[in-house]
């Protein structure tokens, strides 16, 4: 891809290359955003035996592009007695942070916005600026749903980073590499390659990892949900009790931003899951159907069934209640996942 | 200490195979069809007999005012005027005559409960309830409804003749009663005192 972009001379080496290259990921989750957006409204109202959106366009295709324009459109509310400058900063901190993950995302074998060697590392690392964004902004509005709300999510996130840092652990360990576009790369050899059946281990060994490996991606699945704050992990923003959340006091474009960096959220965690388990952008079919611009569109393909699983589970599923959230991180998921890794530990070395 | 293992991985069991069972219960669902309708486009099919918006044939009232009687929320008013006998009115379609204008026929549709009493009592079946049901309004006054279609120079002239005539029959009892007087007081014996 660089050297694709490279070849075009107005670019060339100036800095405006790695501008057009850091833009990529951007024009995705902007696109992305508005295709989950409506087809978040389509599965939901499916599930329910509705129709949704009819009306703007065939099947209402064009909704969130209207969604978008009202939220444009509309006043930019601060509440008075609001900390102004850290209520204006928040989304977009929340926004970086989600931005920032998309820099180490390898969306195809040619393109990857930084190909660094600590990559599941740096995942795990920045998508926690999210959290530090959503307690500015409930502490910013000054408001006792939006603080609730937002002690809450902090709660959350750090309580589910652990499980998903030990779920990546287990895939970590079988890849033997931080680096997600490796990871990908030894995923190369067909759907059997994927970590999520063992990765490309011999085959006893294989077998014997593969109930910890399908365990732990499952998890990752799970601490995924939390770490966006989705029904049912989602307290922070719990309609029925806090309005909602740490977003009350954000209207117009700051609270489409939280909106958008959201759903951009949800395909991080899904793009992390589905590098590290599913192969990434490898083809589950081996050389077939593989190359650079096949690798995109598997790895969306993946991102986008994990994100509709997302969806699927946010619509079946009521919420939890605190403790019952608690309990699932620190007394099931941390001491099965601790299981897994030392299984999966001893099944490498032996 | 057995129990509370047991305990353990028995929550964690029912936790999973529930959520497996609401997965299940879901996912059918997205591809069943709707159960709502698109409604300005699609609508739901009325029952034969529904009782909606009140419809008056004014043509075939003949001004009786039972329906306005009937009415429990009073929303029906009804002013009627007498026709004078050189005038014909014509006949309604179920062969009643028609011995009433009727100047003033209006329904308040906001006041109206549907109860649908003021059909049964109409002798000429002219009030009825329709199926119409999209009759919202910005004004309120709008849902007054006037059914009658006389203009005020046909209220002025039906008033006038009627007072004509009124005058009429009256200057004509008087000159009886005045004839009658007359013929009394030329033979006093005769006379009775007047029916009371």
């Amino acid at each position: 891809m660089e050297e694709l972009l490279r070849s075009i001379p107005i670019l060339g080496e100036s800095i405006l290359l790695y501008l057009v290259l850091a833009a990529l990921p951007l024009v995705f989750m902007l696109l992305y955003a508005l295709v989950t957006v409506w087809v978040e409204m389509k599965v939901s109202a499916h599930i329910q035996d509705r129709l949704a959106y009819m009306r703007t366009g065939p099947h209402g295709v064009a909704q969130p592009i209207a969604d978008v324009l009202k939220l444009l459109q509309k006043e930019n509310t601060v509440p008075a007695t609001a900390d102004k400058f850290l209520h204006a900063l928040s989304p977009y901190l929340v926004f970086a942070g989600t931005y920032g993950a998309f820099a180490a995302i390898p969306f195809s074998s040619a393109y990857i916005g930084s190909n660094i060697d600590l990559g599941v590392f740096y995942l795990v690392a920045v998508s926690s600026i999210v959290v530090v964004g959503i307690l500015m902004a409930g502490w910013a509005s000054n408001n006792k749903w939006s603080l609730f709300g937002a002690v809450r999510s902090a709660a959350q996130i750090i309580s589910y980073e652990i499980p998903a840092a030990l779920a990546i652990l287990v895939a970590v360990m079988i890849s033997e590499s931080l680096n997600l576009q490796v990871v990908s790369r030894l995923q190369q050899g067909g759907i059997q390659d994927w970590i999520v059946f063992g990765g490309a281990l011999p085959l006893t060994q294989k077998l014997l990892v593969m109930p910890f490996t399908i365990i732990a991606f499952l998890m990752l699945l799970i601490a995924g949900i939390a770490e966006v704050n989705r029904t049912p992990f989602d307290l922070p923003e719990a309609e029925s009790e806090l309005v909602q959340g740490y977003n009350t006091e954000y209207s117009g474009m700051r609270f489409a931003v939280f909106y958008m960096a959201e759903y951009a959220n949800m395909f991080v965690v899904a793009a992390i899951a589905a590098s590290l388990f599913l192969g990434g952008w490898a083809s589950p079919f081996g050389e077939f159907l593989s190359g650079p611009i096949w690798g995109f569109v598997w790895i969306v393909a993946k991102g986008m069934f994990i994100v509709f699983v997302q969806i699927w589970v946010r619509w079946t599923l009521p919420r939890l209640r605190v403790d019952q959230l608690m309990y699932t991180a620190w007394k099931v998921m941390i001491p099965a996942l601790f299981l897994c890794v030392f299984a999966v530990g001893l099944i490498l070395v032996l | 200490m057995t129990n509370a293992v047991s305990d353990y991985f028995r929550t964690i069991w029912k936790a999973i195979s529930t959520i497996a069972i609401g997965l299940k219960t879901t996912f059918p669902h997205l591809f069943t069809p709707s159960v709502t309708l698109q409604y300005p486009d699609q609508k739901m099919k009325l029952p034969e007999r529904v009782r909606n918006r009140l419809y008056v044939n004014i043509d075939d009232c003949i001004g009786c005012d039972q329906c306005s009687l009937a009415c429990p929320v009073d929303c029906i008013t009804i002013e009627t005027i007498k026709s004078t006998p050189d005038q014909d009115l014509g006949v309604t379609s179920t062969g009643h005559k028609k011995r009433l204008h009727v100047p003033q026929f209006d329904i308040d549709i906001a006041k109206c409960c549907y109860c649908g009493l003021c059909v049964y009592p109409c002798p000429t079946e002219c009030i009825v309830m329709t199926d119409v049901y999209e009759f919202s309004e910005y004004d309120r006054h709008n849902l007054v409804y006037n059914f009658s279609r006389m203009v005020p120079q046909d209220i002025e002239t039906a008033k006038a003749k009627l007072k004509k005539a009124e005058e009429e029959a009256a200057a004509k009892k008087a000159a009886a009663a005045a004839a009658k007087a007359a013929s009394a007081d030329s033979a006093p014996g005769q006379s009775k005192p007047p029916a009371s």
